[in-house]
């Protein structure tokens, strides 16, 4: 054909002479027209659309909100409430962005856990997983800097208190603390340079996505019984097939979303965010918000400060080598019986530790979260490397096909009439 | 589909902790129960009573407001809570507010107007502070969402002075209440019976004073309440038939595949 031109298959002219010069719409069929998807995914396979639909809406209404706030010690506080009551509809983008934050953390906890469970952070998967780890680095950073923005008293505690732990660090401790604030304490600079950086990092963590999604695009989609398809029995296009489960997923996302936007627009919150920050009184409990409980339980949970903070940091840099930690080759926990149970226990400390994150750091919750912590590492560290070696996994299935067709007559007629070429 | 199941159960379980967890998060200090007051602002169908916002409103101003500030708050928002554009003007003229500068480069003081925000009690913190006994007295914008338990706890703390318990030891100048974190607050009972007259005939004893001015405040903090839930209502029901339509789409799509 015509040299320098793409080969399009398009027949619509002004599509096809677009799609000749810049093939975007091949690469969409490509990828998610076309893709060839495991038969076989769960409601959690949802998780990932609804994850970049959280981070669009956030991404919009945080434009928007950005119009009218004051990034300024003496008004921020206002210009907030101000955006609630004289910006039209401004309470709706600001709470549906205060809500989103939640939701985000949720969608995305989900995301994570389905990981963990059905093993997609395991060959060939392994730098997918680790970029979702950075997605998840970002989240945290940017969702505290913008809880930090509205200037209320658990804007400011909290700011003080996280950036704090970076004292605990010998020697250079006080220096970076100093350098993080732009001052000698959480002032307009700290409040200012928050804001910049609440701005620009979606676009980063938008960056970040995009190479989470190319290099599953590589590799492909684990899904629940972990194995990989062996043809096209076991595939079906995205679309219309993945596109129409996602989309009964988003309905039920958006419906618990406009709960919580309409009905308990403030439930997730903490009503001393009401109360305008002040310096010289500190709230009676500090408390982040909710989806950074169970780290803070981590980090209370060790008497020393450097140890807490190390400890709450390695809590996540764990995640990061955590397809080396596995060395089960079986993905999904479904065929490992023993693994299955240390993970679901996992899954309930990890509720616990967000439990005693939120509770005062008094008994019986110190003790209980010191346990929590230790099997949340031990978790990692101990028990799934064990099981690695020792654990006997159930028979896996010959195909996806084969065990998810009915009677298992589906997929040998199915098996027939590919063509054996297209195997991979 | 057993297998199936049990995930989705398992997803279920995680988003019911969530919602269990997160109050957990909320500071719990010693255990204060509230009365279980009503409001009209409960559930999701409440809206704001007008008549007893406006017997709050009046409350507010002819007793609260010598202390309390309500900065976020124009006259011109009054309109609401259903005061009529003259009753607004009228509200707004009856105090002096400082403007300027003029001409001359003097500031000066006229009567306010429906855009003027509700004048404020003392100039500065410093100010309220001096007047009160070295306590000041906090802005009453939001303080319905301040305050853990909203209209509920406003109203509790108003009808919650008693004297102390025996041995309770109360600091200078201080007022014992039941529902005030720590039982010691600077304020003193600030209601009366009859100490103010409803134009309404309601007999203002100091339970009715406080539960209209506990009304008033939760719509000062959240002025935007009835439209969001009754927007919240269209937009749920429109997203469940939504959501079994975009099902059934999904169950045709995927018949073939069974």
């Amino acid at each position: 054909m015509s040299i320098g031109l793409h080969n399009s298959e398009f027949k619509n002219p002004v599509i096809r002479w677009v799609d000749s010069r810049l093939p975007l719409f091949t690469m969409m069929q490509k990828e998610y027209g076309t893709f060839p998807t495991p038969r076989n995914f769960n409601y959690f396979w949802n998780f990932g659309a609804l994850a970049i639909v959280s981070l669009m809406i956030m991404i919009l209404t945080g434009v928007f909100l950005s119009m009218n706030y004051t990034a300024h010690t003496g008004y921020a506080f206002d210009s907030v409430e101000r955006i609630m009551r004289d910006v039209n509809y401004g309470w709706l983008l600001r709470y549906v962005h205060a809500n989103g934050a939640s939701m985000f953390f949720i969608v995305v906890y989900i995301h994570i856990w389905r990981g963990m469970y059905y093993g997609s952070y395991k060959a060939p998967r392994e730098l997918l997983w680790m970029l979702g780890v950075v997605i998840f680095l970002l989240m945290m950073a940017t969702a505290f800097m913008g809880y930090v923005l509205p200037w209320g008293q658990m804007s400011f505690w909290g700011a003080t208190v996280i950036t704090n732990l970076f004292s605990a660090f010998p020697l250079v401790g006080g220096h970076i603390v100093t350098w993080l604030w732009g001052g000698f304490s959480v002032d307009n600079p700290t409040l200012n340079r928050f804001f910049s950086l609440h701005y620009l990092l979606p676009f980063v963590i938008a960056g970040v996505v995009f190479l989470h999604i190319a290099a599953l695009h590589v590799t492909g989609s684990n899904n629940p019984l972990g194995i990989d398809p062996k043809g096209p029995q076991d595939t079906i296009p995205f679309h219309p097939y993945y596109t129409s489960k996602d989309s009964v997923g988003l309905m039920v996302y958006f419906i618990v979303f406009a709960v919580l936007v309409f009905f308990v627009p403030n439930m997730l919150g903490h009503a001393d965010n009401y109360i305008p920050a002040n310096p010289m009184v500190t709230p009676t409990h500090i408390v982040p918000e909710w989806y950074f409980l169970p780290y803070y339980a981590i980090l209370r949970a060790v008497p020393d400060k450097l140890g807490g903070v190390l400890l709450m940091f390695g809590s996540i840099a764990l995640l990061f080598v955590l397809p080396w930690l596995d060395g089960s080759p079986v993905r999904s926990m479904r065929f490992r019986p023993l693994s299955r149970i240390a993970f679901l226990l996992f899954t309930v400390n990890f509720f616990v530790l967000l439990y005693v994150g939120g509770k005062p750091a008094e008994e019986p919750f110190v003790t209980i979260s010191r346990f929590s912590t230790a099997y949340y590492f031990a978790y990692f560290l101990v028990i799934l490397p064990l099981l690695g070696r020792i654990e006997r996994p159930l028979p896996l299935p010959e195909s996806i096909a084969r065990a998810v067709l009915p009677r298992g007559g589906g997929p040998i007629r199915m098996a027939a009439t590919a063509k054996p070429m297209e195997k991979a | 589909m057993r297998m199936l199941k049990a995930p989705m159960l398992t997803a279920m379980a995680l988003l019911g902790a969530v919602a269990l967890a997160a109050p957990a998060a909320r500071a719990a200090g010693d255990e204060i129960h509230l009365p279980a007051t009503g409001f009209s602002s409960d559930g999701i169908f409440g809206t704001f009573d007008r008549a007893s916002v406006q017997r709050g409103f009046q409350v507010y101003r002819e007793v609260c407001a010598s202390c309390h500030s309500m900065n976020l708050l124009s006259y011109r928002n009054l309109r609401d809570i259903g005061l009529t554009e003259e009753q607004v003007r009228a509200v707004a003229a009856d105090v002096q507010v400082p403007d300027g500068p003029n001409d001359e480069g003097q500031m000066f003081e006229r009567p306010g107007r429906p855009s003027d925000r509700f004048r404020r009690p003392f100039a500065n913190a410093a100010a309220a502070r001096a007047a009160n006994n070295g306590a000041l007295p906090p802005d009453l914008s939001v303080i319905a969402k301040a305050r853990e338990g909203g209209p509920r706890y406003l109203h509790a703390l108003l009808t919650g002075y008693a004297d102390p318990p025996a041995g309770f030891v109360l600091g200078e100048g201080m007022h014992y209440n039941r529902y005030f974190p720590g039982h010691q607050i600077a304020m003193a009972p600030p209601l009366n019976p009859d100490q103010v007259e409803f134009a309404d005939h309601t007999p203002a004893t100091v339970d009715q004073m406080a539960r209209d001015v506990a009304l008033f405040l939760h719509w000062t903090a959240e002025p935007e309440l009835e439209q969001r839930r009754q927007m919240g209502i269209k937009i749920v029901l429109f997203l469940g038939v939504l959501g079994v339509l975009v099902y059934g789409v999904k169950r045709r799509i995927w018949a073939d595949l069974h």
